[in-house]
C-alpha cells in the first residue's frame, strides 16, 4: 500500500525530532513485520514496519519539542512508520495532552476535581481565572485548562505546566497556590521543580503496621544500594531459587486479589499466561492510575521504585516472559523520572537484561507514557495505547491471558498489586494469606483526601472498619461534621455517615452494596457542595468516555444534562419523571457498556441520589 | 493435501434460547444461531462482510450467568449455553439504545427494518429534551479531548453539523452518523485498503474524519464508495441521490433494478442498477455475491456517470 499523504513538509526541527525516535528502530521486528493486524475488537490496522507502537512516544516528542503536532510532522511520521495519516490522526485526537493546533509555550493543567474540591470546600481553579482570566484565553505564551484528578489529591489542590520547546519540562505542583506558580514561572524553566513530599501519617504514629509501605520515605528511591539495604531483591532471589511453578503456587496460596479495581485473582491470572503456549508473553505493570481521588500508585513509584521493578521481574519470571512493560499517565513526571532511573540502574546492575543475577533468566522493561486519557487504565485500551492506536477498549472474551498486548498472552496488573508480590515471596503464600480477612487476604492502601485531618496514604489489613480508617487520619477536618464519604473513587459510590461501621473488605463492601475500587476514601465535610461534587462526576466520566460505545457514548452525556436539570430547577415534567429517566440510563449504561467505565459511570450519582446528599 | 476430498466435519452446539433447545454450528455468534431458527434481533453495526465491531449494542441478549448482557453479534456459543432474546432487560436495553440513539443522530432515512424496531419499542427522540441546534462547520471536528462546556441541560446534546460536500461522487452528512465504525472498516482491511478515513476525537465529539479533517480531493480517498455502501443510515450518499433529495425527485418507488455484470474489467463484479426516469441513479452490488461481497470500485460504482451524460 502507497499512503497517500497532503505533500505538506515538516520543518527541519520536527524532522530532526521524529528522527531521533524513528532511529530507535534498528530492524523491522521480526515478530510484528509487515502484517496487517485485526486487534481484538475488529478494527483493522495497517502495520508496515512492524514499529506502529513508537506512534505515541514521537507524537509525546513532537509535542515537548514543537508544543503542537502540525500537519506536515503528522505526515512525516506517518509515512515513516507506515500508518495512513487519517489514522494517526485519530490517535493524536483521542488523547488530551495533545495539541493539533498552534498552542503557547506552557500550558498549565489545573486540578478541579472531586477531592480538591472537597479539601478546600471551593473551586480549586477559581484563583487561577481571578488571576489569568478565563481559561483555555493565551496570554504571554501561557494558558491555562481545567483537569480532571492529578493524582496528588492529598495536598487539596495541585497544577501540572506542560512546558514545550528545547529546554522542554512538565512539573507537578502540589499544593498548588497561584503566587507560587507565578513565582515559579518566573524563574528558568530547568529550575522548576516537582514537589516531593510524601504524607504517610502512620510513619510517625504506628510505623511497624506499615508493610507495603515500609520502605516509602526511607529508602532513597535512586539508590539500588539503599534499596537491596532495605530488603531489596530478595524476593527475586528467592524466586529464581524456587522456580516459576512454585512462584504461581505461593501467589495462589496468598489469595492476592488484583488492586486496580477488578479484584480477580492473582494467582489465576498468572497460571493462564504460564500455561499458553503461543510466544512471545508480555508482561504489563498498570500504571495509568487516574481514578479521581487515587495517588497510591504514584507514591510508590516516586519513593519506591525498585520494588516496582522487581516485582514485574518476578511476573515476568514466573508467566515466561522475556519484555515487560510499564504503562505510566503522562501526568505524573517525577514518577517517571524515578522509574526510568530504577529501570537504567537495574540493567546496570545486572537486574534487568540477559541472565539475570548469573540465572537463565532474562528480561527488560520498557516505560511507555499515556498522554491524558482515564480510558487507558482499561486493561485492553491500554495494550492498544501500547500499540499505537486509540485508547478505547476490546471486546472481552478473547481476554489479555489469551490474546493481549501485540494479539499475545499477556498478564497485566496494578502497581500496589505487583508489590504485595514481594512480601507474599518474603512471608509466604500461606502466612500472607493469614493477613486480612479469610476473603481478603493482605493489607490495602487508602488513599485519604477531601475534608480530613491527616489527609495522606494509609495501609491498613483488609476488614479495617471505615470509622477506624477515618480515626486513624485524624477524623474530619477541622472539626467539621461528616456528611459524606465516597468509597472507591468516580467509579465508587457514596456512603454516609451512619455507614462508618463497613469493613473495609471485598467481602464486606459487597454486603454493603458498595466497592473499594483503588482505595479512595474521600471525605466530604457539612459544608461541602454536594451537587457540584456530582455535577462534575458526571462531567468527568462524559469527558473521559472513549465514544466507541452508544449507552456510554451518549448515557453519559444524558447523566450530566439530567443532573443539570436537576441542579438548576430545569426539569423536564416531574422531579420523579426525571428521577425515572435518570433510573433508565444507569441501568442501559449499567448493562451495555463494553466496559467499565460506562458500566460504573452512573454508580457515584445514583448512590448519592438515593442518600439525599444532591440538592434539586 | 494431495488430490484429497476435502471432508468438512461441521460440528454443532446444544443452545437453549427462549426456552427451547436446538443446535447450530459450533463456531456461531449467537446471532447467527438465532436468525438460522428464524428468530428476531435487532442490529446496527454488524454486518455480514465486515469484522464485527460491536459498538452499536442493539443486539444485546442475556445469557445466564452473565453479569451484564452481551453482544449477540460477537458473542459465540458454548454447549448448554442459556440465552433470552425477549426479556424484560433486554427490551428496556434495546430501547435505550435506539431513544439514546434517536435524540442525538439524525436517523429519519434508516431501514425499514430499523424504522420497524423503532416503533415496536416506542422511541421518543426528544425524551431527553429538545434537540440542540447544530454545531458550526467545523465545531465538532476541532473539540479538545476531554473537554467540553457544559450547558443547561435543556437541550439534549446532538452530532448535528453541516452535511460535508467537497466532491462529485457523494457527500458526508454526518449528523446521521451513529459511529458505526462499518465505513471505516470498509475503507480499511475489510475492503478497500485505501485508509482514507479514521475516528478522530473522542467521547461524544467522537467522529468519522480523514487527517485534520480535510475535504476528501485532499485525502487519499480514490471514491470506490463503498462506505456509502455499507453506511446503515444515509450519513453517506451518492451525490446524485443526495442532490434529488434536496429537489424532492427522490422516488423508490419509481426506481427499476437490473443486474448486470460489470464491464470494466475482467473480475467480474456483480452490479445492480437503480435507475429512475430512465437515468442511472445509483449503483450497488448484492452483499452476498462471492466476488464483491457488496464492495466495488471507483469504475463500477461511478462509471454509469459517463453514459447519464
Ligand atoms: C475505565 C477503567 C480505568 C482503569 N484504570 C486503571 C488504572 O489506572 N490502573 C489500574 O491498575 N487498573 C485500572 N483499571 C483496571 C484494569 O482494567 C485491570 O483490571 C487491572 O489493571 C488489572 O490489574 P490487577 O489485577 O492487578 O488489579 C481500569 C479499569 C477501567 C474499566
Ligand atoms: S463503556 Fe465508554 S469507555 Fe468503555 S468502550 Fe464504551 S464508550 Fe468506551
Ligand atoms: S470512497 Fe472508498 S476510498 Fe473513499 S473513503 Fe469511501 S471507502 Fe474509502
Ligand atoms: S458514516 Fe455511516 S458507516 Fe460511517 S460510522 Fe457513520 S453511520 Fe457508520
Ligand atoms: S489532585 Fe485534585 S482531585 Fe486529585
Ligand atoms: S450489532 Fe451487535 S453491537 Fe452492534
Amino acid at each position: 500500500m502507497d499512503l497517500k499523504t497532503s505533500g505538506k513538509p515538516a520543518s527541519v526541527e520536527e524532522k530532526e525530532v521524529l528522527d531521533a525516535i524513528l532511529s530507535k528502530i534498528d530492524q523491522p521486528d521480526p515478530d510484528r513485520n509487515g502484517k496487517i493486524l485485526t486487534d481484538g475488537h475488529g478494527i483493522p490496522s495497517f502495520n508496515s514496519g512492524g514499529h506502529r507502537d513508537l506512534l505515541l512516544p514521537a507524537l509525546h516528542a513532537l509535542q515537548e519539542r514543537i508544543g503542537w503536532i502540525s500537519h506536515g510532522a503528522l505526515d512525516y511520521l506517518s509515512i515513516q512508520l507506515g500508518v495512513p495519516p487519517a489514522e494517526t490522526y485519530g490517535v493524536a485526537s483521542f488523547y488530551s495532552m495533545f495539541s493539533l493546533e498552534q498552542a503557547p509555550e506552557t500550558v498549565i493543567h489545573v486540578c478541579d476535581d472531586i477531592a480538591c474540591r472537597a479539601a478546600l470546600n471551593a473551586d480549586p481553579a477559581e484563583a487561577m481565572g481571578q488571576r489569568f482570566g478565563s481559561d483555555s484565553r493565551v496570554s504571554d505564551n501561557t494558558m491555562w485548562v481545567r483537569s480532571p484528578c492529578l493524582g496528588r489529591c492529598e495536598e487539596g489542590s495541585a497544577a501540572l505546566i506542560q512546558h514545550s520547546g528545547s529546554a522542554h519540562r512538565r512539573v507537578l505542583m502540589a499544593p498548588f497556590d497561584v503566587d507560587d506558580l507565578a513565582n515559579q514561572m518566573r524563574k528558568p524553566v530547568l529550575e522548576w521543580t516537582n514537589t516531593d513530599s510524601v504524607r504517610i501519617p502512620q510513619r510517625e504514629t504506628a510505623p511497624d503496621t506499615l508493610r507495603l509501605l515500609r520502605r516509602v520515605g526511607v529508602v532513597d528511591p535512586s539508590s539500588v544500594d539503599s534499596y537491596k539495604v532495605h530488603g531489596g531483591y530478595e524476593a527475586l532471589r528467592r524466586a529464581l531459587e524456587i522456580g516459576p511453578e512454585n512462584v504461581i503456587r505461593e501467589v495462589k496460596d496468598s489469595k492476592l486479589m488484583g488492586r486496580g479495581g477488578a479484584a480477580f485473582p492473582t494467582g489465576v491470572k498468572w497460571e493462564s499466561v504460564a500455561r499458553n503456549t503461543v510466544r512471545p508473553h508480555y508482561f504489563v505493570c498498570n500504571a495509568d492510575e487516574s481514578e479521581p481521588g487515587t495517588f497510591k500508585d504514584r507514591v510508590i513509584m516516586e519513593q519506591d521504585p525498585f520494588s516496582i521493578v522487581e516485582g514485574l521481574t518476578i511476573a515476568g519470571y514466573a508467566t515466561g516472559c522475556e519484555k515487560g512493560y510499564v504503562y505510566i499517565r503522562g501526568e505524573y513526571p517525577l514518577a517517571e523520572e524515578r522509574l526510568e532511573n530504577a529501570i537504567t540502574a537495574a540493567r546496570t546492575r545486572g537486574l534487568l537484561g540477559k541472565n539475570i543475577l548469573g540465572r537463565d533468566f532474562s528480561f527488560d522493561i520498557e516505560l511507555r507514557r499515556g498522554a491524558g486519557a482515564y480510558i487507558a487504565g482499561e486493561e485492553t485500551a491500554l495494550f492498544n495505547s501500547i500499540e499505537g492506536k486509540r485508547a478505547e477498549p476490546r471486546n472481552k472474551p478473547p481476554f489479555p491471558a489469551q490474546a493481549g498486548l501485540f494479539q499475545k498472552p499477556t498478564g497485566i496488573n496494578n502497581v500496589e498489586t505487583l508489590i504485595n508480590i514481594l512480601e507474599i515471596l518474603s512471608v509466604g503464600g500461606i502466612a500472607y494469606a493469614k493477613i486480612g480477612t479469610p476473603d481478603s487476604s493482605g493489607t490495602r492502601l487508602f488513599c485519604l483526601s477531601g475534608s480530613v485531618s491527616k489527609p495522606g496514604l494509609y495501609e491498613a489489613p483488609f476488614g479495617v472498619k471505615l470509622g477506624d480508617l477515618l480515626e486513624m487520619a485524624g477524623g474530619v477536618a477541622s472539626g467539621k461534621t461528616l456528611k459524606a464519604i465516597l468509597l472507591g473513587g468516580a467509579a465508587g459510590s457514596f456512603v454516609g455517615p451512619d455507614q462508618l461501621d463497613i469493613p473495609l473488605s471485598f467481602e464486606g463492601v459487597r454486603t454493603a452494596g458498595v466497592t473499594l475500587g483503588s482505595g479512595v476514601v474521600m471525605v466530604f465535610d457539612q459544608d461541602a457542595d454536594m451537587n457540584q461534587a456530582i455535577l462534575r462526576i458526571a462531567q468527568f466520566f462524559r469527558e473521559e468516555s472513549c465514544g466507541q460505545c452508544v449507552p456510554c457514548r451518549v448515557g453519559t452525556v444524558r447523566q450530566e444534562e439530567l443532573l443539570t436539570r436537576l441542579a438548576t430547577n430545569n426539569m423536564i415534567g416531574s422531579r420523579s419523571d426525571e428521577l425515572e429517566l435518570f433510573g433508565s440510563i444507569a441501568s442501559v449504561m449499567r448493562e451495555s457498556s463494553i466496559c467499565g467505565l460506562g458500566q460504573t459511570a452512573a454508580n457515584a450519582v445514583e448512590s448519592a441520589l438515593k442518600l439525599g446528599l444532591f440538592q434539586g | 493435501m494431495s488430490n484429497g476430498v476435502a471432508v468438512s466435519i461441521q460440528r454443532t452446539v446444544k443452545i437453549t434460547v427462549n426456552g427451547s433447545e436446538f443446535t447450530a454450528p459450533e463456531g456461531s455468534t449467537i446471532l447467527q444461531a438465532c436468525r438460522s431458527e428464524g428468530l428476531e434481533i435487532p442490529t446496527l453495526c454488524y454486518l455480514e462482510n465486515l469484522t464485527p465491531v460491536n459498538t452499536c449494542r442493539l443486539c444485546m441478549v442475556e445469557v445466564q450467568g452473565s453479569r451484564t448482557l452481551v453482544p449477540s453479534c460477537s458473542r459465540k456459543i458454548e454447549p448448554g449455553m442459556v440465552v433470552n432474546t425477549e426479556s424484560d432487560r433486554v427490551q428496556a436495553s434495546r430501547k435505550m439504545v435506539l431513544e439514546l440513539l434517536a435524540s442525538s443522530v439524525d436517523m429519519s432515512i434508516v431501514s425499514d427494518e430499523l424504522s420497524e424496531w423503532m416503533e415496536r419499542h416506542q422511541v421518543d427522540k426528544e425524551r431527553f429534551g429538545p434537540q440542540a441546534l447544530p454545531a458550526q462547520l467545523g465545531e465538532r471536528e476541532t473539540t479538545h479531548a476531554g473537554h467540553h462546556v457544559r450547558g443547561d441541560g435543556t437541550l439534549a446534546a446532538t452530532v448535528f453539523e453541516p452535511v460535508k460536500i467537497d466532491n462529485d461522487q457523494y457527500v458526508r452528512d454526518y449528523s446521521r452518523c451513529v459511529l458505526c465504525y462499518r465505513c471505516v472498516e470498509a475503507c480499511g482491511t475489510d475492503a478497500q485498503n485505501t485508509f482514507a478515513i479514521a475516528l478522530g476525537g473522542r467521547g461524544f465529539e467522537a467522529h468519522i474524519t480523514t487527517e485534520y479533517d480535510v475535504p476528501l480531493p485532499e485525502s487519499a480517498c480514490v471514491y470506490c464508495g463503498n462506505c456509502v455502501a455499507v453506511c446503515p443510515t444515509n450519513a453517506l450518499m451518492f451525490k446524485i441521490e443526495h442532490d434529488m433529495r434536496q429537489a424532492q425527485t427522490w422516488d423508490e418507488s419509481r426506481q427499476t433494478l437490473t443486474r448486470t455484470i460489470c464491464p470494466y474489467c475482467g473480475v467480474g463484479c456483480n452490479l445492480e442498477i437503480h435507475a429512475q426516469d430512465n437515468k442511472i441513479v445509483k449503483v450497488t452490488s448484492p452483499l452476498d455475491h462471492d466476488v464483491t461481497s457488496g464492495m466495488l470500485c471507483v469504475k463500477g460504482r461511478f462509471g454509469f456517470e459517463f453514459i447519464n451524460s
